[in-house]
């Protein structure tokens, strides 16, 4: 029978990786939003098309730090001490969005609503760089010591790799979120802009991922893992069979190949990563592994359970409000809330 | 050492401000899906219309309440891991299983169907609708149980070992069903009542008075806030008085410091103020009823109670030389502020639910136009609350096995948490200036009207 503590670095990597593909495309949307959206009723359509469902979505990236906390506590504490200003950063951009959503139709002011909308727009861009930064830090390796303390400043965490890491994610969530819209929005105008917008930040995509996947290989030992690697270039595979589909018009395949470009990164990560969790540039006696990081087996037995039980459960009723919305987003929409 | 004082400041003021949303958050969610019940199962033509505009009204409050909770939720969660690592290591196979849980069974609940209620009018039948919104209530005071059993294994540590330099557990149902979880719970939910009707009873107020079109529609929410708070003030006190009776043996520094009591005593009394002497261990000043501290803790004249002098004696014996003692002086008034906070809010309920029964409201409309100003008292009685509960457990962060101190994230310094600390203030007062200025904008401009007219 399998580990718990590799069963839960599986479910850790399958709760990220639901994140990346559903918070994917809703950074990306709200990033293309002041650009995309011409007209107030533009964007009030373009924002619709993840009213129903952002908040369910972010709450992936809630479980998945819930569920760092519960099965590799000692990976939650370094890590987010480790990423201290990084984080405030992220929260201040997370708390902007999410309110923004909720007040921007409460005055008719169109200074108001627009400055909400800048809310929305720097809530997801932000973010989507950050977790791109976050993520090659982590797969790069980071100072911690014997006691599991980060050593370096917040400085330390921004290098020409990690930048790249964060313009990679910034760009392919953008290009996801512009391949969403083609599949949610009603007026055929709008799904020919979004189009031109996939195309943009697509292009800019390939280039900042070509450049990545150079970084990879010279930065860090994910090569050494040839599922990893397979995974990375699966991911390049899909994501530009993904674009030359956008350019052809063919928005659905484009979608789909742009969540599994999404799914094959998060997945090439985190096996490249494993056994570790948090990789130490010092020593790596000092990194965090699924043995050295873990909670008990009773408590992983415990969270094992209610994953098992509630994460399925939870995948049927999301299915469900993405089944009720399931129509394209017109300008009548609006008018019903 | 800095880190750690700004630390502790930061975690107070985002965890006091993240808190003045929850407990309209777990109010409210419930109002609102009763008053969505009463729209689906009315047959009377003239009300279904204004129950529905009601259930929208209130469900608009509740949205915005609900945002600017979930977004400072966030923060609480990531700030254990960013100023509290050592207290995450030391805690985490404990403390992170509660969290993790809530967010799988709560967070996901109430957010997916929160926002297939927002945008689901049209799209669903009656009935599946209003289960929607019944799932955000027991989603969100789902998501209360599950954080406030993770607190009260900081105030009364139970199913655990302490191994390899951690506190891990042993017993899951012995976490879940630790006696501090009732008291706390059961606490918070009906303060959560008592303050989301509060916010019923002084927004149907402000309509009432202000708002001649709807006036029939907010009499009819006048009573059943009233209904309602009075419900949850009540239940604050019953529960508050259990919690006290338990703290006895839960936390007893806690119970003798919320009453400034220094030495041990048989029967013990009840100071209705004292000048605090927290240097000295006594009260240089205080007036007090004989025995009615022993009297509320044992419904008895008589009983002993633990005094701080001899609670710290014991407590430098069983874990060394220090100051076991919390901020006494802060206990004392807050406990004070938080219990005359509760009677007034019963006094005010019980009022205007008899001015609304009896049909006088007409006659005493300056209740009326007084009580949205008096809206501040459930939020005070909240945050004193939670510092009697937090500040009680000082100078430990999980009684007993890790102290405050320890607990700080050795890599921040001083100057991050000042940033951080500064950002998050002035941040989250935009943010209430926003928010505040959306949801009184909103009232102000909603009729909630009979559109049949003569009805009703």
């Amino acid at each position: 029978m399998m580990e718990l503590n590799v069963l839960w670095f599986v479910l850790i990597t399958v709760l990220f990786t639901g994140f990346f593909f559903l918070e994917g495309f809703d950074y990306g949307v709200g990033g293309l939003l002041p650009f995309m959206g011409r007209t107030d009723e533009e964007r009030g359509m373009i924002i619709r098309t993840i009213g129903p469902v952002w908040d369910g979505n972010e709450v992936w990236m809630i479980t998945a730090g819930g569920a760092l906390f519960a099965a590799f506590p000692h990976v939650y504490s370094t890590m987010f001490a480790t990423f201290y200003l990084a984080l405030f950063l992220m929260l201040v951009a997370l708390i902007l969005r999410g309110v923004a959503f909720e007040l921007r139709g409460k005055a008719d002011c169109l200074c108001w609503r627009r400055f909400w909308e800048g809310c929305i727009a720097f809530g997801s861009l932000v973010p989507a760089f950050l977790w791109g930064v976050a993520v090659t830090n982590l797969i790069a390796g980071l100072p911690i010591n014997e006691n599991m303390h980060y050593l370096g400043s917040f400085w330390d965490l921004l290098s020409v790799y990690t930048i790249v890491g964060g313009l990679t994610f910034l760009t392919v969530f953008l290009f996801h979120g512009a391949a969403f819209l083609t599949q949610r929005l009603g007026d055929y105008g709008l799904v020919l802009r979004a189009k031109e917008y996939a195309l943009k930040t697509g292009a800019a995509a390939i280039f900042c991922f070509v450049l990545c996947f150079v970084l990879t290989a010279t930065k860090t030992d994910l090569f050494h893992s040839l599922p990893a690697a397979l995974l990375l270039v699966l991911t390049g595979v899909c994501f530009i069979a993904g674009y030359l589909a956008m350019a052809r018009g063919k928005f659905k395949s484009s979608f789909i190949l742009s969540s599994l470009a999404i799914v094959a990164v998060s997945c090439s990560f985190f096996t490249g990563l494993f056994p570790r969790l948090m990789v130490s540039s010092i020593s790596p006696a000092f990194s965090l592994t699924i043995d050295n990081a873990c909670s008990t087996p009773y408590t992983l037995s415990i969270m094992t359970v209610a994953a098992l039980v509630m994460v399925p459960v939870v995948l049927i009723y999301q299915g469900w409000c993405y089944w009720v919305f399931r129509h394209r987003v017109t300008g009548k929409d609006l008018k019903a809330h | 050492m800095e880190a750690l004082l700004l630390s502790r400041w930061q975690f107070a003021i985002t965890t006091v401000y993240h808190f003045l949303f929850v407990p309209i958050t777990l109010g409210l969610s419930i109002f609102t899906a009763l008053l969505e019940t009463c729209y689906v199962r009315t047959k009377h033509s003239g009300w279904k219309p204004v129950c529905k505009k009601l259930t929208k009204f209130f469900g608009t409050i509740f949205l915005i309440n609900f945002a600017m909770g979930v977004v400072t939720g966030i923060v609480q969660e990531f700030h254990f891991g960013m100023n509290w690592s050592e207290y995450s290591r030391f805690m985490g196979d404990i403390f992170g299983a509660p969290l993790a849980l809530e967010a799988l069974t709560a967070f996901f609940l109430e957010s997916t169907f929160l926002g297939i209620w927002m945008f689901g009018w049209d799209k669903l039948s009656e009935k599946a609708h209003c289960a929607c919104i019944w799932l955000v209530a027991f989603g969100s005071n789902l998501s209360a149980f599950w954080i406030l059993v993770a607190n009260s294994f900081m105030q009364h540590p139970v199913g655990y070992a302490v191994n390899n330099g951690r506190a891990e557990m042993t017993d899951f149902f012995a976490l879940v069903t630790n006696p501090y979880v009732i008291g706390e719970y059961s606490h918070t939910l009906f303060a959560g009542l008592a303050t989301g009707g509060f916010v019923v009873l002084a927004v149907s107020a402000w309509k009432f008075v202000h708002d001649d079109g709807s006036r029939e529609a907010f009499r009819q929410t006048l009573k059943a806030g009233a209904v309602y708070m009075l419900i949850g003030t009540l239940g604050v006190m019953g529960t508050g008085h259990m919690h006290a009776q338990y703290l006895r043996e839960g936390n007893p520094m806690k119970l003798s410091s919320m009453e400034a009591l220094w030495e041990t005593e048989n029967p013990a009394p009840f100071a209705i103020v004292a000048d605090i002497n927290q240097d000295a261990g006594k009260n240089d000043f205080e007036i007090t009823i004989p025995a009615l501290f022993s009297f509320m803790l044992y419904n008895a004249p008589e009983g002993e109670v633990k005094g701080i002098n001899d609670l710290q004696k014991e407590a430098a014996a069983q874990y060394g030389p220090g100051d076991y003692r919390p901020d006494v002086t802060g206990l004392f008034w807050s406990f004070r502020i938080m219990v005359g906070a509760g009677g007034l809010m019963a006094a005010i309920a019980g009022l205007v639910g008899f001015l609304t029964f009896t049909g006088r409201l007409e006659k005493f409309g300056f209740v009326l136009k007084f009580l949205p100003w008096l809206l501040p008292i459930p939020f005070v009685a909240n945050s004193v609350g939670w510092y009697i509960a937090e500040g009680g457990r000082q100078p430990w962060i999980v009684v007993g096995l890790q102290k405050t101190a320890e607990a700080v994230s050795p890599n921040i310094t001083s100057g991050e948490v000042w940033l951080t600390m500064i950002g998050f203030t002035v941040i989250y007062l935009l943010l209430a200036i926003a928010a505040l200025y959306a949801a009184l904008r909103f009232i102000r401009r909603t009729n909630v009207t009979q559109a049949e007219g003569r009805n009703g």
